[in-house]
């Protein structure tokens, strides 16, 4: 028996069809709906919670009033417990962030959600990687990997799920975007943070080689892996990510999952730093490294969420000194493509491109383009 | 293509009116315009330098059957020769399954199309772990060798430990072989053993046991010719120590001799080739490694393992792939190994033979050998020149000392051709301290009249 | 001309065989073992008994108990649920090279003059054999232009892994091990030619294929330092595009004093057409059971023929095999070998099997092999482009491909939801093999990987194409039908296959399986 929690976030993706990008804001909300914009995320719902009529024997359904889900629930046919209260018609975020902390404190087995990236960020908000979560997209600029590829993907997924035939979880970034840039058609995302989604690890049978390592192992191998090959009397710049804080657990060192630390002897001399105190630390030591990771869809390794190592910090540290690690799975994701860098200099950003070592196991390494 | 006047029966579209059909299909003149990408410098200019093509199947015939005929062979001798690969009788139903086209030429398909592949492998390990006494086994690897050394890496991820103790006087081929595979990381040395019983000495065993030690490897029967009569002890021992125990076994004899894992192995390795597969010259061979059922132990497999898994169709034995993702016990996927087409038809040989022969089989297999093998001892000893030096009882091999002719191991089996035998293996030069011996095998295959012939010609060659 | 038919009605056996443990009833035998003569039995009585106690056995030997016509009838049940590349369309093995395994082969390793002899036997007694290794050895030699070979490898991932041990021996024995510890490798190579190294010890540098699908040369060269044992790569890949850096690529990673091994698995493009020895490699391999004819057994046995420039032979395994003008002898006198990699001297069967072959064959043959499965490979290419759903690796890149293509039914993924495993388990009621999909991992989304080598007709590669079209023609009707294929073949499709991850629920030998089933 799964106890499952359904939020739906009933103005996500609105403003896509009309030509809007986003919906956050009262204001375009207002727009959309003069434009004749209608309510998709609860059809897009609909889909995934159809799929799990089939298992509907093995599932508890928890879900939050009206159009942030037990409409859904009802139209797909399944029992649902009714939490909460709501205006209807006049949902908000505040709403959002309330259904996921109180299903985070009825301790769910996974917490259903229907948005964007707003919407996951909402959620995050709420239950940081407390819970166990998945989103089904309905957002029209979806950057966050929290989210099922559709909601027909989504259904299949939790069916799994609910069958006990996924039990592995991974820590998947939820981004945010800049939405006033991202309407003028300036795509500029940050990492937000991380929500903990089940991973599927498929079974391919693959008879003549073996097959590959799933996301867990390959952290587990390649945060091993820097933190043997860590030298003494070197300070290591430590970035932002869930990837660079299993490496500093390996190192048994505490962490900031969105900051940067600093390094040194495998002591933590400093946390959560700022531009300005990394390069105040910097000139102190003879032989300075970074460690970073890949961040968002589209392989970013500098500014994307680790913007307090700027183009002043890595000029000073300099292209050879940087230490790039991230699971075989997310490189493999960006096949066909290049890692990317965006400091905010173009001189930074154009010393920067050339090739990298990416660190992806133990003693595993995989030779990638960088471009800007 | 010089100008050749004939299609060749393997190669179907050289037929010139299809072949021209399919360039013309393609768009080209010729195969040139394929090879065209291929930078001028790195084609290859000249003519191979092989024999003209011997294209009619008869002559080829003629041609290989000729050159096998310099071969002496153990059906127009008798063999004595053992160590590894052995002379046994192999079941003409073995045979008829093992020249079958579908067994032989499948590859990697799933179990869809190729379903019976793996219920007989499935099989083959389950009779395997049968004999052993365990209840995990692998898709065989290339020999007993590499079943070793696979196992050590094996032991070294579940314990995390780097060292590996192995029988002094284990076979010096299989420990060249598991020295090269332990490399760079794990150390192998060797534990002293009784020049007069062939027995581990387990005092040196205990000296050299440190919490270090990943695995004691030993082997039972003992390459030189004893039974491991401390074989209990020595796996209690190494438990002690916090290691792992592996024996290298005849599955052959485990109709008469105990199951490893009853007396405590944790690991139990060796050659599919006495299990229905001819000498062939070195290539009957594929390696097992049995062990528990629990996930330190199979977790940490390289290889294959394929285990029954329901389908669609209820009450169907499907079978799919087991796998267990490591997650990394010994923190450090150094050591991780490589799998790769091995020795899988071999393994469906052995359970051809297994399943002919059963337990009653097996038990009157071992039985009669023994005996054989006692007698034959008995009887060399009466020799003059002769001796037994390792005492107590062997399976198959023994050693024969030959100190006392005068001659050396290499003069007497050249002898022994002239009556067409082929005498028992020169150990003078591996294990110096034996002098002039050498390993002679029996077998079930050997008849009274063999032996005897054999006694009569070591007498008249050793007066 | 032949005709083209496709099996529409196909229907492989299916026993629904029992495990051979069913069929056992106490008290029967299969075989009877000779029995041991009265005079020895008087002389020795019953020495089992009189072995120590302890090592006696006295745990049950369950096996089971079968007449010998069961026995046969079992057996011959599961072969018939089995698809040999001798009895199928076996395009579907890409990189496999699934050629006609000759018959005449097999009746020639049944000869006793084969099968009778033991491997320890003096080379005196066995020079025919010996003569044979000497002699393919040199078929391979001309082949690939290396001086000196070893057959000792079991298979191809053996004979990359004895590359691997060869490399740390040369780099030891120029006190330079320790620093030169990462090699490099490609993505589109076989895995082993990244996990034989790692098991040696290396660190694994992995470079991606350029625009074209070749691996980045720069990649390669910014990866090459002084820390380069060596780079082992492919080629060509396994997505049949042959690389024209490929001697770029040596001299790059030369001058940083690395080797260089060519991993020749996919060689049946290029006999007599490109060697190993013109683009600069030191060391060379072929899969013997691929590109030499010889079956594949359902995994093995195999061999991995070896091959090296003269300066690295000293480290080869012992023995090599060696003709001194009159006679052929093992050489066992290589202080600096590795050691050894398998028992004895090699995969004789396979090795007697492949020079038959190769004699058979000659250079012309060897040659016509390679012409042969190019254009088919090509004609194969001409008619799947022509089935909506299905793409290929770097479709469109201007670059004609060898002997192997790596197709992708990513189109019929985003249209019907349907994937490389739903189309494969489908195509297999028509009678088509498991078809190759790719290594581990699949950048290439849903793949296939096809190589129609030269045993295969015109005919054969329509019928194929044709089952592809019919089958994501189906996708499109009904893709419920593919995701529940097979209907026609061995084995239904499997379902609860979690279960094989699960410890307390798989069970790889019918002890496990019964105690954890509650089967009696």
């Amino acid at each position: 028996m799964k106890r499952l929690g359904f939020i739906v976030n009933p103005v996500a993706g609105i403003g896509g069809k009309v030509g809007l990008k986003g919906s956050d804001g009262e204001t375009i909300l207002k727009k959309a709906l003069e434009l004749g914009a209608v309510r998709e995320s609860g059809r897009k719902a609909l889909v995934t919670m159809k799929l799990l009529k089939e298992v509907e024997s093995e599932l508890e359904i928890y879900t939050w009033p009206g159009e942030m889900g037990e409409d859904v629930c009802r139209e797909a046919g399944l029992q649902a417990t009714v939490l909460g209260e709501i205006i209807k018609g006049h949902t908000t975020p505040e709403d959002t962030i309330r259904a996921a902390q109180m299903m985070k404190e009825l301790k769910l087995d996974l917490i259903l959600f229907v948005g964007g990236d707003g919407t996951a960020r909402n959620i995050m908000d709420a239950v940081g990687t407390e819970a166990v979560v998945l989103g089904i997209p309905a957002g029209c600029k979806i950057h966050s990997g929290v989210y099922a590829l559709n909601p027909k993907t989504a259904g299949q997924l939790m069916t799994q799920f609910v069958q006990g035939k996924v039990r592995e979880t991974k820590l998947a970034e939820v981004m945010d975007i800049d939405e006033e840039k991202f309407r003028e058609g300036v795509v500029q995302a940050r990492l937000y943070g991380y929500l903990q989604i089940p991973n599927e690890t498929k079974m391919v049978q693959n008879l003549k080689s073996g097959r590959g390592f799933s996301e867990t192992v390959s952290i587990e191998m390649l945060s091993n892996y820097v933190a043997d090959e860590m030298q003494d009397d070197v300070l290591y710049i430590v970035g932002t990510g869930s990837t660079t804080a299993s490496i500093m657990k390996k190192l048994n060192l505490p962490n900031t999952l969105l900051g940067v630390d600093v390094v040194y002897n495998r002591q933590v001399i400093a946390s959560d730093c700022t531009e300005k105190e990394l390069l105040e630390i910097i000139p102190r030591y003879d032989k300075v490294k970074i460690i970073v990771t890949v961040i968002g869809g589209q392989g970013y390794v500098f500014g994307r969420g680790n913007q307090q190592i700027s183009a002043e910090v890595i000029k000073r540290v300099g292209k050879e000194n940087i230490i790039i690690a991230a699971s075989k799975n997310k490189i493999l994701s960006l096949f066909g493509s290049s890692l990317h860098v965006d400091t905010g200099n173009e001189e930074v950003n154009q010393m920067l491109c050339g090739y990298y070592r990416v660190i992806v196991g133990y003693g595993d390494i995989m030779m990638l383009p960088m471009s800007d | 293509m010089s100008g050749k006047q004939f299609v060749h029966p393997y190669i179907p579209n050289s037929e010139p009116v299809v072949k021209k059909q399919m360039l013309d299909a393609v768009g080209m003149e010729s195969v040139e315009e394929i090879y065209k990408g291929i930078p001028d410098h790195l084609r290859f200019k000249g003519t191979m330098e092989l024999p003209d093509p011997i294209i009619s199947e008869y002559t080829c015939q003629r041609h290989v059957e000729g050159l096998l005929a310099q071969n002496r062979n153990a059906k127009s001798n008798i063999c004595f020769l053992g160590g590894g690969t052995w002379n046994h009788y192999v079941p003409s139903v073995v045979d008829t399954i093992m020249e079958r086209d579908e067994f032989l030429t499948c590859y990697v398909g799933d179990a869809y199309t190729d379903h019976g592949k793996f219920q007989a492998l499935f099989e083959s390990s389950s009779m395997l772990a049968d004999l052993t006494g365990f209840e995990a086994c692998n898709t065989p690897t290339y020999d007993w060798a590499n079943a070793i050394a696979i196992a050590c890496r094996m032991a070294e991820r579940t314990t995390g430990r780097k060292e590996i103790l192995v029988a002094g006087n284990m076979d010096p081929d299989r420990l060249l072989v598991v020295r090269n595979y332990c490399k760079p990381e794990m150390v192998v040395n060797t534990v002293a053993y009784d020049k007069e019983t062939g027995l581990m000495d387990l005092e040196d065993l205990k000296a050299k046991l440190s919490d270090q030690t990943a695995c004691v490897y030993f082997e039972n029967p003992i390459y030189i010719g004893a039974l491991e009569v401390n074989a209990a002890e020595i796996c209690s021992i190494a438990k002690e120590a916090g290691a792992l125990s592996m024996v290298g076994v005849d599955p052959t004899s485990l109709g008469i001799l105990e199951a490893p894992a009853a007396y405590g192995a944790d690991y139990a390795v060796g050659d599919l080739q006495p299990l229905g597969l001819h000498m062939s010259y070195g290539a009957g061979l594929g390696g097992f490694i049995c062990t528990k059922d629990e996930k330190e132990f199979l977790g940490e497999y390289p290889s294959l393992l394929f285990g029954v898994c329901e389908t669609q169709q209820e009450g169907e034995y499907g079978f799919g792939e087991v796998y267990y993702e490591r997650t990394s016990y010994a923190s450090r996927e150094k050591g991780k190994d490589f799998i790769g087409t091995t020795t899988a038809l071999h393994g469906i040989a052995a359970a051809v033979y297994m399943a002919l022969m059963g337990p009653q089989g097996f038990k009157e297999l071992g039985e009669g050998i023994v005996q054989r093998v006692a007698y034959v001892k008995e009887e060399l000893a009466k020799i003059p020149g002769i001796t037994i030096p390792v005492s107590g009882y062997s399976y198959c091999d023994f050693m024969v000392d030959f100190n006392g002719t005068g001659k050396t191991v290499k003069e007497i089996n050249k002898a022994l051709l002239e009556y067409n035998i082929l005498g028992g293996k020169d150990i003078s030069g591996i294990f110096p301290e034996y002098g002039q011996s050498a390993l002679y095998s029996v077998t079930e295959v050997h008849t009274k009249e063999d032996l005897q012939a054999l006694f009569d010609a070591l007498k008249a060659i050793c007066a | 001309m032949a005709k083209v038919k496709v099996r529409k009605n196909f229907q492989q056996a299916r026993w629904n065989e029992p495990m051979i443990y069913e069929l056992s009833t106490p008290g029967l035998r299969g075989i009877i073992p000779p029995i041991v003569e009265d005079e020895i039995e008087e002389k020795v009585g019953d020495v089992a008994s009189k072995l120590p106690e302890g090592l006696r056995r006295k745990t049950s030997l369950d096996l089971p108990e079968v007449a010998q016509k069961q026995v046969l009838q079992h057996y011959l049940h599961l072969s018939q649920e089995t698809m040999g590349a001798n009895l199928a369309n076996d395009i579907s093995e890409g990189t496999c090279t699934m050629k006609y395994n000759p018959r005449f082969c097999e009746t020639m390793v049944a000869n006793p003059g084969f099968a009778d002899i033991h491997p320890d036997q003096d080379p005196d007694t066995v020079q025919g054999m010996l003569k044979i290794y000497y002699d393919f050895e040199k078929v391979v030699k001309e082949v690939s232009g290396m001086d000196k070979f070893t057959l000792q490898p079991g298979g191809g991932n053996h004979a990359v892994y004895t590359a691997a041990s060869l490399i740390r021996a040369y780099h030891e024995s120029r006190g330079e091990l320790e620093q030169r510890n990462e090699i490099i490798t490609t993505i589109f190579s076989h895995p082993c030619d990244a996990a034989c190294p790692a098991t040696a010890g290396f660190k694994v540098i992995t470079i991606w294929p350029d625009e074209n699908g070749m691996p980045d040369y720069e990649a390669i060269k910014a990866a090459a330092n002084e820390h380069t044992a060596a780079i082992f790569m492919t080629n060509p890949e396994d997505i049949g595009i042959y690389n024209v850096h490929a001697d770029k690529i040596v001299e790059a990673i030369h001058a940083v004093g690395g080797l260089c091994f060519y991993d020749q698995a996919n060689a049946n493009a290029f006999l007599g057409v490109a060697r190993a020895k013109e683009a600069g490699f030191d060391m060379c391999h072929f899969n013997v059971h691929k590109t030499f004819g010889t079956p594949h057994g359902g995994e093995g046995p195999a061999c991995g023929a070896f091959g090296c420039k003269k300066e690295l032979a000293k480290f080869l395994p012992v023995p090599t095999v060696e003709y001194d003008g009159e006679k052929y002898y093992l050489d066992y006198d290589k202080p600096e070998s590795i050691g050894k990699v398998r028992q004895y001297i090699g995969q004789s069967a396979v090795v007697l099997k492949a020079y038959t072959w190769s004699m058979m064959m000659g250079a012309d043959g060897l040659r016509e092999c390679a012409e042969i499965s190019v254009l088919n490979n090509n004609y194969m290419l001409s008619l799947m482009e022509k089935i909506p759903g299905v793409s290929h690796a770097f479709q469109g890149n201007g670059i004609v491909r060898q002997e192997q293509i790596r197709y992708s039914f990513q189109g019929l993924r985003e249209k019907y939801d349907v994937g490389s495993d739903d189309m494969n388990c489908r195509m297999g009621d028509y009678g088509i093999p498991w078809f190759w999909s790719s290594h581990h991992p699949w950048v290439i989304p849903e793949p296939m990987t096809l190589e129609p080598c030269e045993s295969y007709t015109k005919e054969d590669i329509e019928e194929y194409a044709k089952v592809v079209e019919i089958v994501a023609g189906e996708a499109a009707e009904n893709p419920e039908l593919l995701k529940n294929a097979p209907y026609n073949t061995g084995m239904h499709r499997r379902i609860h296959e979690e279960d094989l991850d699960n410890p307390d629920k798989w069970a790889v030998t019918w002890r496990a399986y019964k105690r954890k089933h509650g089967v009696e």
